[in-house]
């Protein structure tokens, strides 16, 4: 006999927040102190109980390996070390680990309860059944199982040449613990400070919210979270923060990495528009945009955010179809700067080229080597 | 054999206000009223009277009051007054009792034990008289992805059929022959205005109809297989099985001769004032895969143009039943609740037989998501929706769109007096007499629905609104947005949803 499925007791996390996103489309690499500054100076978004940034090019040493950032949390270092015994055995049976430290952090600082952080550069060990699965897929289903089955040990980064760094406490105090300012240089780098309207801060529900390269840093609250969460529960993404910005980082790794859909399309699935400009678009467009809305229904992030998607070589901003969270998007030469304030890009870079506010659902794009704005 | 039946309710006529005119006499179709021309006066028989009302709105002097009677037995918990009248009558018929419209019984509505959520601070409600509301639906098979083309524009996947709705409700399936000509014209009038759909029921789609309102009507496919031929399968915007009813689970239906008019006959092509008799299953049936090929041929049959819809009752195990059905290659699947209506049923089926829509809907839609086949099928929930709310509270729970009949037919006249079954609706509704049937005009019934559509679309959008979302499909079976009071644990685990305050 089957047991009745009970129902989910979760809470969701609501937020609100600042975030900030920098990249050199050039590709040159530079240092988060201006990230930091730019963040820190939109202090009052957030309220100290999560802050984080993800930054592109980090790893050039170890480019071709997936760089774990692994956090071990418990109320005591033994129980810490315990996660980590048994992520270490799961990783040795799946992986080849070329390289494992403790992620260097500055322990004058003032942050409270920092989890056991280590990172770990690795490539993919496929055996039997799973030597089939792409080596995407593979590091995917592994991260999954870490989060859902491991206690205490969650897998908060998992991309190449490229590394999430997140915690509670302000972004400032995020980037001084990790000492972001003097270890890294990074061609991209987005940034999050966070508003929890709850109290229950932890580490791994700091943003960015990472899966694979694939990062979001997110303002906002989804009212389809239900809708868009049982959708993606479909195709094997578990939910298990109970944040909006998982499942926006879920549908994105689900259209644009598993399904290949470009960015142009992707945000007519996140923040379509609405029927009555569709009825009035051409009959090629309208039937795109139709489509697009009868298929991908479920992946309408609906209720107000603004996200910034990073991913190798990439940095895109997305408002929500009728632009309830701000946006501000900026450049200056190879530069492109997304805000959620136009302050804080002109304390950084007081003279710049072009500064608009993107329409609702209207993505910015900034690539490598391309200076083609979307 | 004298009947010791007594009156269900009691005509209480003033005297003084009445001037005789014989207007209640002529609305009466079951005889309550008479006149006696000798002595000038108005006269009843509460024992004919179905409670219908007709008599009270249409005379012009408000002389008239219809209450239940107030000759009781003896109050018995045990023994009600339905079980002894029904025990009576069967004494003095030796048959199986009959009723009309859905079952009235006290089970459970959950929808009255679910609330709904609104904005509050942390995201903003959207005002629908200010910002796009939008409850557009498509109801058909939705591919889990789709490829583009090399510009990005053209779609290389192949999308199976839709059909689009304009606000997530649509008309259930009540058939000519069962339901006037004039009250089945108003619904696919309704439909057509409105911009969503009619269900033809079983009973065929009369010719003069197919032209202007077939591209608004779902056709069926019933056991009977009463007025099917490839015009009527290709005239309309979708094809349904019927499998099952919500209030006669495992039984077919029997339309009596004397409703068999002569476009009724024509219309299902069968021989004028003959029974139509539905058998209880389709007798090519049998099966699952029975079905598929049945879904199959009608695929065939429409050349791959429409979505084939499959109606079932909720009875106990349809979950597993929905999962074959969508593997078998429906497209749309309709499944009716205990509370659903007929014209006609045996009343101890209608109260005994099948559960809540709102469990079926909750459990059939976590079944196929936990199968991964929730996008090849859309899922229809009908029986016992009564109002805006309900609907929006079916769509939280995981229902694409919902079929409302009973209500509609209130939107028309009715009264649920439940004696559709006798054929002499006093509203015009559920008769084939001509006298009675000319009491719906089309044109004024039909704008009559289309109002109701209208009302609850601006409903809907008021409480989407208040949750902070614009667009119906971020509420399907989005649960998050549902809270359960007074409700058992197991109810709401098999809901899906938490309680109030969790």
């Amino acid at each position: 006999m089957t047991r009745r499925r009970r129902r989910q007791l979760f809470e969701k996390e609501i937020s609100a927040c600042s975030i900030f996103g920098a990249m050199d489309r050039s590709g040159e690499r530079f240092r988060g102190d201006g990230v930091i500054k730019a963040i820190a100076n939109m202090h009052v978004r957030g309220n100290g109980l999560g802050g984080g940034f993800a930054a592109y090019g980090i790893y050039p040493r170890y480019q071709d390996y997936y760089a774990f950032h692994i956090m071990f949390t418990g109320p005591n270092m033994e129980v810490k070390k315990d996660a980590k015994r048994v992520t270490d055995a799961f990783l040795a049976e799946g992986f080849d680990v070329v390289h494992d430290e403790e992620i260097p952090y500055d322990d004058q600082t003032r942050v409270r309860d920092p989890p056991l952080a280590w990172r770990y550069f690795v490539t993919p060990n496929k055996k039997g059944e799973e030597a089939k699965l792409p080596d995407e897929d593979y590091i995917v289903s592994k991260v999954m199982w870490v989060n859902t089955r491991i206690d205490n040990a969650y897998v908060f980064s998992s991309g190449k040449n490229m590394g999430v760094f997140k915690g509670v406490g302000f972004p400032e105090e995020i980037a001084e613990y990790f000492m972001l300012d003097r270890l890294y240089e990074g061609y991209i780098w987005t940034a999050h400070g966070r508003f929890p309207t709850n109290t229950q801060a932890w580490w791994g529900g700091a943003h960015p919210f990472g899966l694979l390269d694939w990062t979001v840093v997110h303002n906002g609250e989804i009212s389809s979270y239900g809708t868009n969460r049982r959708y993606l529960e479909m195709f094997g993404y578990s939910c298990t923060l109970q944040t909006d910005t998982e499942v926006i980082t879920y549908a994105v790794d689900l259209l644009m990495r598993r399904q290949k859909l470009p960015i142009s399309v992707v945000s007519k699935i996140l923040s379509p528009p609405i029927w009555n400009s569709i009825d009035k678009m051409s009959d090629r467009e309208r039937k795109l945009a139709t489509t697009l809305r009868m298929v991908y229904g479920p992946l309408l992030m609906n209720g107000p955010f603004t996200i910034i998607i990073a991913h190798e070589g990439e940095m895109i901003g997305l408002t929500d179809r009728i632009r309830l969270r701000p946006l501000t998007a900026a450049t200056r030469g190879d530069m492109l700067y997304l805000s959620s304030e136009e302050a804080s890009i002109r304390l950084i870079s007081p003279e710049l080229d072009e500064v608009w506010t993107p329409n609702g659902g209207e993505p910015v794009v900034g690539q490598l080597n391309c200076r083609k704005l979307v | 054999m004298k009947s010791f039946l007594s009156p269900e309710f009691q005509v209480i006529r003033d005297m003084g206000r009445c001037d005789q005119c014989r207007g209640c006499e002529r609305q009466c179709s079951f005889g309550t009223h008479g006149y006696i021309e000798a002595l000038d006066v108005m006269t009843s028989d509460d024992s004919k009277c179905s409670g219908c009302q007709r008599c009270v709105i249409f005379c012009p002097k408000n002389a008239l009051v219809i209450r239940p009677t107030q000759s009781s037995y003896r109050p018995n918990a045990v023994w009600s007054r339905e079980k002894l009248d029904d025990l009576k009558k069967q004494a003095e018929t030796g048959g199986v009792i009959l009723t009309g419209c859905g079952s009235d019984k006290p089970m459970r509505i959950y929808w009255d034990h679910l609330l709904l959520n609104a904005s509050q601070v942390t995201n903003p409600s959207i005002d629908p008289l200010r910002e796009p509301m939008e409850l557009r639906t498509f109801l058909g098979q939705k591919p889990d992805a789709i490829s583009l083309g090399e510009d990005g524009v053209d779609i290389t996947t192949e999308v199976g059929p839709n059909i689009c709705l304009e606000s997530p409700i649509l008309f259930s399936a009540m058939s000519y022959g069962a339901i006037s000509y004039n009250a089945f014209k108003s619904l696919a009038m309704a439909a057509c205005n409105f911009g969503t759909f009619f269900n033809s029921g079983e009973g065929g789609l009369p010719k003069d109809l197919r032209e202007e309102f077939g591209r608004c009507a779902v056709v069926q496919v019933a056991s009977g297989r009463y007025g099917i031929d490839a015009e009527y399968l290709n005239c309309a915007a979708a094809v349904e099985i019927k499998v099952g009813q919500g209030a006669k689970p495992g039984i077919g239906g029997h339309l009596p001769a004397e409703k068999v008019s002569h476009l009724v006959a024509e219309t299902r092509m069968i021989p004028e004032g003959t029974d139509a008799i539905s058998p209880a299953p389709h007798h090519d049936i049998y099966s699952i895969e029975d079905l598929s090929m049945l879904i199959n041929a009608l695929k065939e049959a429409t050349n791959y143009q429409k979505p084939i819809s499959v109606k079932i009752a909720a009875v106990h195990n349809f979950a597993a039943i929905a999962s074959g059905i969508v593997r078998a290659g429906a497209d749309i699947i309709a499944i009716d609740g205990l509370r659903g209506g007929t014209g006609a049923a045996p009343k101890t089926i209608r109260d005994n037989v099948g559960i809540p829509i709102e469990l079926a809907i909750a459990s059939v839609d976590q079944r196929l998501r936990d199968e991964g086949i929730r996008n090849r099928c859309s899922l229809v929930a009908a029986g016992g929706i009564r109002c805006s709310a309900d609907v929006i509270k079916a769509i939280a729970l995981g229902a694409d769109a919902t079929y409302i009949g009973t209500a509609a037919l209130v939107a028309m006249g009715c009264t649920l007096c439940q004696k559709c079954y006798t054929g002499k609706c006093n509203w015009g509704i559920c008769t084939q007499d001509p006298r009675l049937a000319g009491r719906v005009n089309p044109h004024i019934a039909s704008r009559r629905l289309a109002n109701l559509l209208r009302a609850w679309s601006m409903e809907i959008k008021e409480m989407l609104g208040g949750m902070g979302i614009n667009a119906i499909e971020s509420l399907r079976g989005n649960r998050d947005h549902l809270r359960g009071v007074g409700l058992y644990e197991w109810e709401l685990d098999v809901l899906g949803v938490k309680g109030a305050g969790e």
